[in-house]
Order: structure tokens, then C-alpha cells, then sequence
């Protein structure tokens, strides 16, 4: 095996050395009842016929780059620039672990500092951690943060949030006598405002949204932080943050947590992970942060450096008294995200959001004129949005596109059952404006 | 080498981009017209939605930007540099065929959300890594959902619920740990509403039976165990503790950090746990990352797969698809269906390696860690004389009598150009330093390492004062890590109005020591 360097002779030798005839006397220990005769796996595979196989493997799937894809939905087809890759291909980043010894890692810990600033300059907050697993897992950390803090039972969930992000809050409140309301929302799509304020009440800890919600709204979220605090609860909002290079952040709107899935800032889909949660909160919330914080400091000769900081949070130290058991992250792809952000500056990453806008209101109103489709959401959209479909349904449109080579949309129906005559469709930079055409044809020749 | 260690932001300077977007394709879609009746009539863009300042990222060149993180990359020591004997980290090394296959367009450019019959290549991998994985732990069935460690081992508090509550079994409020357990353990029972009741360990470093007989009960929901743990000791008596544990109507949760010890040897299911997670970013190569990400597959018994999370993957009629019908589902962890682009490694290192190969892992992790664990008996103490598995601790108390630490010890090895183990865990044994070699080092490397340790024993007999300032050879010295936690700088922003770190020195340090 490549991989292993011992050879023969060296094994025998170090097995003289500890002093013992063979390898089996090292592990009499495990009794031998247990001991495994063999394992029913195929035998090993050289490199080259390894790697035949896998490229075969790889071929059976279609992938975006050989479909015109127009799937959203929490995760994006998004162009990305070569240094990402080049730059967390660097071998001293990827086979590095958590930098616990800071003096030999100051590399990883100093770009943890940077994203932690960018991401806290994007959201509009003031901390972020070093990363969460997902958007998802993020959001649902961030519902137990909420009712951890407001010593709380009960949290509301705005019923446009992402399904599978709701199933997980779900998942993670289960058993632990949590009570979880749904906000609906209203006939434009948005949150449901009369809804909201019949349900918040001084026993609720949170409100968690999403901006732009399932539905690819972008909502005005004006009063809303004022209400939520006047009850002392906490306002949570799961964004995409590519939008936020145009749109008002979570701390511009009064928010106190803002989490989402970083995966829009230069990490490629790979069927669904691994991602990027990222975890951004207000100053007062510092403490109950999950996860890992870098801090700048200086060291004995009084230079500057960084280091792990406020570890007393943590599982490590605290074992069962640590508010989230949160270890391993998603640092690599925090890297990526870091990158992706520098090497987009402030100017670039509002032109990429503006792109997707400007490509998505134009795909949207051209599908508008198309008979069979109607918009029924008609806000400001980031780069997606629900299309009925009046004439045929949604399934059936998708099996035609699929037959030109065409991903056309979310069936909305798979998460929603009222909304299962209608698609979610998303565009981004990625999409020329030769290629939307292609799509409206096929939409109209349906 | 390049030293300069000035941040992004401070490089930054107006008018410089690292990438452009391409303007031309939709210039004539104004946002701030009104739109046609997509739009309602309204504006394209709301302009009360629009932030009102650029949020402060830097702007900088590309090949600014390159020589910025190359630079900071060398300032990490890495399993490709460096020998990382990081005890139940299991820093072996990484592939480079993996990380090829997990960015061919074909798995890394999947949607999720894409139709079944597009993804049958991705769907197929990810069920016959399922299969391999029941084989090497003899379990039923794999959920790949987890993210990592603690996310399985969250995945798997849930799953001992489920379980408990499907049976009316509801006073089951207790998870026991072992004092050697890692953190996460006690903190996935707690963060899920558990009861965490510690059993201590006896004198061989094994779980106290006969204490072990006094805790569980009718509220015993579980016991969660690493085997071999943290000490890197086989539970040699784990039969007999499955059976305290069943027999008080409890089940057996098995911690996968240390799986690297067991490829072929042994297998957790046969030992009777219930639940298994694996620590795919450990026993099966793929890159820690500087902190993640991992994976944390989750395998059981069949009378826990009625409960596993959504979807699981199956086939019908030779077509893979996900399948979210189970009723009694815990739910779902996470978006989607797992680190996939973990699991696409993991595959190809087990299909690489396969039975004789994964064996063989495990065998020479063994002999690599008993090798090093002779040659530094005679300067550190090892608490228990007998043979380890993959991985062992030693003990710094000697030198403790000197004025030297296990810390002192682990930041002088950096000047050797050899990571430090973990230190000061488990937590029960003072002045711990817990090596694991792993099988992917040569003789040679250890044999390095060893010398570079015994003399650092010299070295602490002879001057235990300078002991104390190492590193000398890096970029840095010891941090202060009390004013990191007094006076928390987080952010650039936070930097800009921290006055006490202004007036410092920039960072010329001289390159690492070459070993």
C-alpha cells in the first residue's frame, strides 16, 4: 500500500524493539472472541484503475456544468474565481488541524480573524464565530441560543423560512419541551405581520426569519426588531449573504443574530455539502456564541499574533455545562468564504449581487409573458422566484426541460402542498443572457 | 521566506479588485425603474430594502491576494510538512487522489435539489460507502447526514431517545460517561436534555465495572464509550459491560474517534454497542482542514433504524433514491444529506486501500504507537505497563518536579519541527501528553521524533528555565492568551479602536527550524 512507509523489515524490527515475536502479542488484549477473521470488502485498487472507475462513476451523474440549471433553494450555482481553490488546495491549510498551538498556527488563525471581520462587516454584526457545519444547523444553534438566553420556551419560525431549515430546528428542539410556532405569511408572500403580532407575547425567546425568505422575497423587515424587543425576545435572521453586498444587513434592520449558509461565497455544491454556517451576533451576546473565536493578542515579545480565545464556552473545558457541544467546524470552507470575499472587495461583491438581481428580474418578467405562468409573489427578489404554473403542472414541465437539458425549478409542492401548481426558479451570474433566452424559449414552447 | 504579516484589510487600498464581474450581458435592466407586472408595477428594486453603506471588505489585487494567504499558509505546521502526532486527533495523511476525485465536475457540480436520475453515479457511491461502513463496524445501518464528531454524537442522543420513547420508556433521563470520555460526549448528552452521570475510571485506565453496576438503572439511558479510549487502552472487559448496560434496559453508544485502532481487528458492533458514530475526517483520511470540516456518519442496530434521520439512501430495481419514508424518523440534522464531498473521499481511500489494506492501517497505527511508546518510557512516565493500541499518554510528573510542564515539553517539540501532542487530556491524568503516531509515518520520522523528546527530558533536567520560553524558532512566542480573553479583539473593527495592540511590533520572525 502506498500510503504506509513501513516496510517489512522496519515492522520487525520495531516489533524486536518493544520486545515482542509478532504483532499479535501487541493486541492479545482484545479478547479473543471479538477478534474479526476478516473483513468482507473488496480488496484494494491501484491508483490508475481507481481512478478510471471514479471518472466512470462521475459520469453517470449530469451535473450543472453539462445542464442548464435554474435550481435554488438554499444552494447556488455561482461562478468561482480560481484563487479560491488554488488557495485551500495549499496543503498547510487543508492537512493542518484546529489551531490549538497557536505558535504553529498562526497562518489558519490569522484568516479565521479575517472572516470573522468580513463576515461581521457583511451581516452588519459585530462577532462572528469561525463557522458552524451549515445553514441549517447554524439557524437551529442559533434557536437554542435564543431560548438559552431568555431562559424562554417557546420560539416562532416564519413559515418562509427554508423548509429543511425548520425541520431541523425541529429536530434539534425534539424532546426538549420547546414549543415552536409557525408565522404564515401573507398573500405577497412575506411574513405574516397580523400573525405575528397575535403570537408575540413575553414567553417567546425568538423570531427567526429568512431574508430573502424561501420564496426569493427580499422582505422590508422595518419595526420589526422594535416589536420583537419589546417583548425581550431575540430577532434571528438566516441570510444569504451574497444579497447583502445590495441589501440592508441584518444589523441595519435591528437584528441580534444572523446566521445562514455561506456556500454562495465560493464553495462549489458537491450534492448538498459540505458548506459554510456562519454565526454572527451583537456584542452582548459575545459569551453565548457557539463555537470557536480567534482573538488578537500579542505574545511574550510583545508582537502581534492571534490565538483561540474565550475557549471557556466550550465543550473541551466545559464538558456537559457548555452551551453547544460544537468541536470540528467548517474551517476550510470559512477560507474559502474568506478568499471569495477579498477577492470580490465591497465594489465587486454589490456588482455580483446586482448581476443577480438584474438577470433574475429580467428572467422573471420575460417568464411573466409567457402564457400558463403567472407570478404570484411580485416583491424584490435577490435571484429567485415562484412561478404557477396555470396549464400544466410543475412536475411535467420539469420532465420536458430535463428532456432539452434543462433544470428548470424547485417543485414547491415537495415542501408546500398549497403551493403545488407552482416552481421555484433561480438564476445567478453564472446564467448569460443567451442562456435565459434558451430557457424562456423552452418555458414558452412547452 | 516571505514574513509579512499585515492583515488583508491593511493592504487594502481603493480602486484595487481581485475579480470583476462581467457587466455587459444586463446592463439595460435598470433597478431602480419601475418594473412590468412581475413586479407589480413597482420599482424593480424596493430602494428602503438597499444597505445603506458597503460593507467594509477589503479591496485588493489578485496577485495581492495570492502572496497574502501563501504567506499565512506557511505560518502552519500541516501533516504535509510536519510529523503531527495529535493524540485522537488521528492526523494521518491525506490522499491527494482524494481531493482530486471530490472536485471532478461530475460529483463536485451537483445540485442538490437535481432530479434522482441525474445524481444515480453521486447516489451510488454514497450507498456503497454505506455498505462498506456497516461492514467495518458490523452494524445494520448508516445514516451519512452528521457533519462531524458531535453532530453523530448529537444525531445519536436523539436516536437513544427515539428509541426509549417508542417503547414508553420514559423516565430514561441519564447518560453515563467515562471521566477519560472526550468533552463532546458529556456536552451532546447535555446539549439534548440528558442527565450526564460520570463513571470513573479503575486502576488499569478501564471503565470501573463494579461502579459502573452501582449507576445504571431504570434511568439509565445510555452509556457512551470510545474503545480503545482515550488512554489508548483496549475496554477489555467491554462484553461484560454491554451486558450491565442491556441488562438495565439502557443502550451502548460507541464514540468512533479512535476507530483507526480497529480496521479488521474488531469491530463495535460485535461488541455489542448499539449506536456508532465514525469520524470520517480521522480513520478514513479526509483533511482535518485546519478545524473541519468533518463528517460523522451514524450507524445502528436494526432496532434503531426505524428512527435514523431523513433521507436514507436505497435502491429499488437498481435506481438509487432518497428515501424520506420513515415514519419514525428523528427528522433531519442539517440541509441536504451530508458532507458529501467528505464522503467521496472517504470512499476512494477505503476503495484504495480495501480489506488487506485497511487492515494493515490499523496494524502498523499499533506498532508505530507501541514503538514510540518504548523509546520515551525511560524520560516520561506511562501510567499503565502494558501494551497500547494506536495511541498512548505519557506524563510530564518528573519533569513536573522540575518546574517543567507538558506544556513546555509540546512547544519546544514545535522548534523541532514536530506538532505537539494533545496535552492536558484526558483530563484525569496530570500533565498528560497524548500521542498518536499514526501508521502513515516511516521509522525514520519516529526515530526523529523520539530523540528530539528524550533530549527535550535532557534539556528539562538541565536548564527547566529555558524550557519555559519555548518556541524559539518560530514565527512567535507564547501568546498571551489572558489579555486575548480580557480584552476580546475579534474583528478588524475591533482592532481599529484597540489601542493597547497598536504600538506593537511587527512580526519578522525567522523561518522554522528544519528538523
Amino acid at each position: 500500500m502506498n500510503y504506509l512507509p513501513l516496510t517489512e523489515q522496519d515492522r520487525q524490527e520495531m516489533l524486536q524493539e518493544i520486545g515482542v515475536r509478532n504483532f499479535d502479542e501487541l493486541i492479545r488484549v482484545i479478547p479473543e472472541k471479538l477478534r474479526l477473521k476478516d473483513l468482507n470488502l473488496p480488496s484494494g485498487t491501484n491508483e490508475l484503475d481507481l481512478t478510471r472507475e471514479l471518472r466512470e462513476l462521475a459520469s453517470q451523474n449530469q451535473s450543472t456544468a453539462q445542464v442548464l440549471s435554474f435550481l435554488g433553494g438554499g444552494y447556488y450555482e455561482h461562478f468561482i474565481p480560481s484563487i479560491v481553490n488554488h488557495i485551500i488546495s495549499r496543503s498547510e491549510f487543508y492537512t493542518a488541524y484546529t489551531p490549538y498551538q497557536a505558535e504553529a498556527s498562526q497562518g489558519t488563525l490569522q484568516t479565521v480573524f479575517e472572516y470573522q471581520s468580513m463576515i461581521a462587516e457583511l451581516t452588519g454584526m459585530d462577532i462572528s464565530n469561525a463557522s458552524n457545519y451549515d445553514g441549517a444547523s447554524a439557524t437551529a444553534e442559533a434557536a437554542l441560543l435564543s431560548l438559552r438566553h431568555t431562559g424562554r420556551n417557546k420560539i416562532l419560525i416564519a413559515k418562509t423560512l427554508h423548509p429543511e431549515y425548520r425541520e431541523t430546528i425541529k429536530t434539534y428542539c425534539f424532546g426538549l419541551h420547546f414549543e415552536i410556532k409557525e408565522i404564515g405569511c401573507d398573500p405577497q408572500g412575506k411574513l405574516n405581520r397580523e400573525d405575528l403580532d397575535r403570537e408575540l407575547k413575553e414567553d417567546v425567546a425568538s423570531l427567526i426569519v429568512g431574508n430573502p425568505n424561501f420564496f426569493g422575497l427580499v422582505e422590508d423587515y422595518s419595526g420589526v426588531a422594535q416589536k420583537i424587543h419589546n417583548v425581550g425576545a431575540l430577532f434571528i435572521m438566516s441570510v444569504n449573504p451574497l444579497s447583502l453586498g445590495l441589501f440592508k444587513s441584518p444589523g441595519e434592520w435591528g437584528a441580534d443574530i444572523a446566521v445562514g449558509e455561506g456556500q454562495s461565497l465560493g464553495i462549489p455544491m458537491s450534492l448538498g455539502g459540505p458548506g459554510l454556517g456562519f454565526f454572527a451576533v451583537k456584542r452582548d451576546l459575545l459569551r453565548k456564541i457557539p463555537g470557536r473565536l480567534v482573538g488578537m493578542t500579542k505574545d511574550r515579545n510583545g508582537r502581534r499574533c492571534f490565538a483561540l480565545t474565550l475557549q471557556a464556552r466550550e465543550q473541551h473545558i466545559r464538558r456537559e455545562k457548555a452551551g453547544s457541544n460544537i468541536c470540528t467546524n467548517h474551517a476550510l470552507l470559512a477560507l474559502a468564504a474568506c478568499v471569495y470575499m477579498a477577492a470580490m472587495g465591497k465594489e465587486g461583491i454589490r456588482k455580483v449581487a446586482e448581476y443577480n438581481v438584474r438577470s433574475s428580474v429580467y428572467l422573471r418578467e420575460q417568464i411573466a409573458k409567457i402564457k400558463g405562468f403567472e407570478i404570484p409573489f411580485k416583491g424584490t427578489i435577490f435571484n429567485e422566484f415562484v412561478v404557477k404554473c396555470t396549464k400544466k403542472s410543475p412536475e411535467e414541465i420539469n420532465k420536458k426541460l430535463f428532456a432539452q437539458n434543462i433544470f428548470g425549478g424547485i417543485e414547491l409542492g415537495r415542501f408546500y402542498p398549497e403551493l403545488k401548481d407552482s416552481l421555484l426558479i433561480c438564476t445567478t451570474e453564472t446564467k448569460t443572457k443567451a442562456e435565459l433566452d434558451r430557457f424562456i424559449d423552452a418555458m414558452r414552447s412547452l | 521566506m516571505n514574513h509579512e504579516t499585515s492583515l488583508i484589510f491593511e493592504i487594502s487600498k481603493e480602486g484595487k479588485q481581485g475579480f470583476s464581474v462581467p457587466e455587459k450581458h444586463f446592463s439595460d435592466v435598470d433597478l431602480s425603474a419601475e418594473g412590468g407586472s412581475a413586479s407589480g408595477g413597482k420599482a424593480l428594486v424596493e430602494p428602503g430594502l438597499l444597505r445603506k453603506h458597503a460593507p467594509g471588505l477589503p479591496s485588493v489585487s489578485e496577485p495581492e491576494i495570492v502572496r497574502h494567504f501563501v504567506t499565512l499558509s506557511q505560518k502552519n505546521f500541516s501533516v504535509d510538512t510536519n510529523f503531527y502526532p495529535l493524540g485522537s486527533c488521528t492526523m494521518k495523511y491525506n490522499p491527494k487522489l482524494n481531493e482530486d476525485v471530490a472536485r471532478y465536475e461530475g460529483f463536485a457540480k451537483l445540485h442538490p435539489y437535481q432530479p434522482e436520475e441525474s445524481i444515480q453515479g453521486g447516489l451510488k457511491l454514497l450507498y456503497e460507502l454505506e455498505t462498506f461502513l456497516k461492514e467495518i463496524t458490523g452494524m445494520d445501518r448508516f445514516t451519512l447526514q452528521p457533519a462531524a464528531g458531535a453532530h453523530g454524537e448529537l444525531c445519536g442522543m436523539m436516536l437513544v431517545k427515539a428509541y426509549h420513547d417508542s417503547r414508553k420508556d420514559q423516565k430514561r433521563t441519564q447518560v453515563i460517561v467515562p471521566d477519560s470520555s472526550h468533552g463532546t460526549n458529556p456536552a451532546s448528552a447535555a446539549l439534548f436534555g440528558f442527565n450526564v452521570v460520570t463513571v470513573k475510571s479503575d486502576e488499569r485506565g478501564r471503565v470501573n465495572l463494579a461502579e459502573l453496576k452501582k449507576l445504571v438503572g431504570s434511568e439509565t439511558a445510555c452509556l457512551m464509550l470510545t474503545n480503545p479510549n482515550t488512554l489508548g487502552l483496549f475496554e477489555d472487559e467491554i462484553r461484560e459491560i454491554q451486558k450491565v448496560v442491556h441488562d438495565a434496559g439502557g443502550l451502548l453508544y460507541y464514540d468512533g474517534a479512535n476507530m483507526n485502532a480497529l480496521l479488521g481487528l474488531a469491530r463495535p458492533g460485535d461488541m455489542g454497542f448499539d449506536i456508532v458514530h465514525l469520524n470520517l475526517h480521522k480513520t478514513f483520511s479526509t483533511p482535518h482542514g485546519g478545524g473541519g470540516p468533518g463528517s460523522g456518519p451514524v450507524g445502528v442496530k436494526s432496532k434503531l433504524i426505524p428512527f435514523l434521520p431523513v433521507p436514507l439512501i436505497d435502491s429499488r430495481n437498481g435506481k438509487y433514491f432518497l428515501n424520506y419514508d420513515i415514519p419514525q424518523t428523528i427528522g433531519r440534522l442539517r440541509s441536504f444529506y451530508g458532507n458529501v464531498g467528505m464522503h467521496i473521499r472517504a470512499y476512494t481511500y477505503i476503495r484504495r486501500h480495501g480489506r488487506e489494506g485497511l487492515n494493515q492501517v490499523s496494524r502498523d497505527a499499533i506498532l508505530n504507537a507501541n514503538y514510540v511508546k518504548k523509546k520515551v518510557e525511560k524520560h516520561f512516565l506511562v501510567p499503565h505497563e502494558e501494551f497500547c493500541m494506536h495511541e498512548f499518554v505519557a506524563q510530564a510528573v518528573k519533569q513536573n518536579d522540575l518546574g517543567v510542564h507538558a506544556t513546555d515539553i509540546a512547544k519546544r517539540l514545535l522548534d523541532f519541527g514536530f506538532h505537539a501532542p494533545t496535552i492536558y487530556f484526558p483530563l484525569i491524568v496530570p500533565e498528560a501528553m497524548m500521542i498518536e503516531p499514526t501508521e502513515t509515518e516511516s521509522k525514520e520520522t519516529l526515530d526523529r521524533f523520539v530523540h528530539a523528546v528524550n533530549m527535550i527530558a535532557d534539556e528539562a533536567v538541565d536548564f527547566p528555565d529555558r524550557l519555559k520560553l519555548a518556541p524559539f524558532t518560530l514565527m512567535i512566542s507564547r501568546p498571551d492568551d489572558v489579555l486575548a480573553a480580557r480584552q476580546p479583539v475579534l474583528t478588524y473593527k475591533d482592532y481599529q479602536s484597540a489601542e493597547h495592540l497598536h504600538s506593537l511590533k511587527p512580526v519578522h520572525g525567522v523561518p522554522v527550524h528544519a528538523e
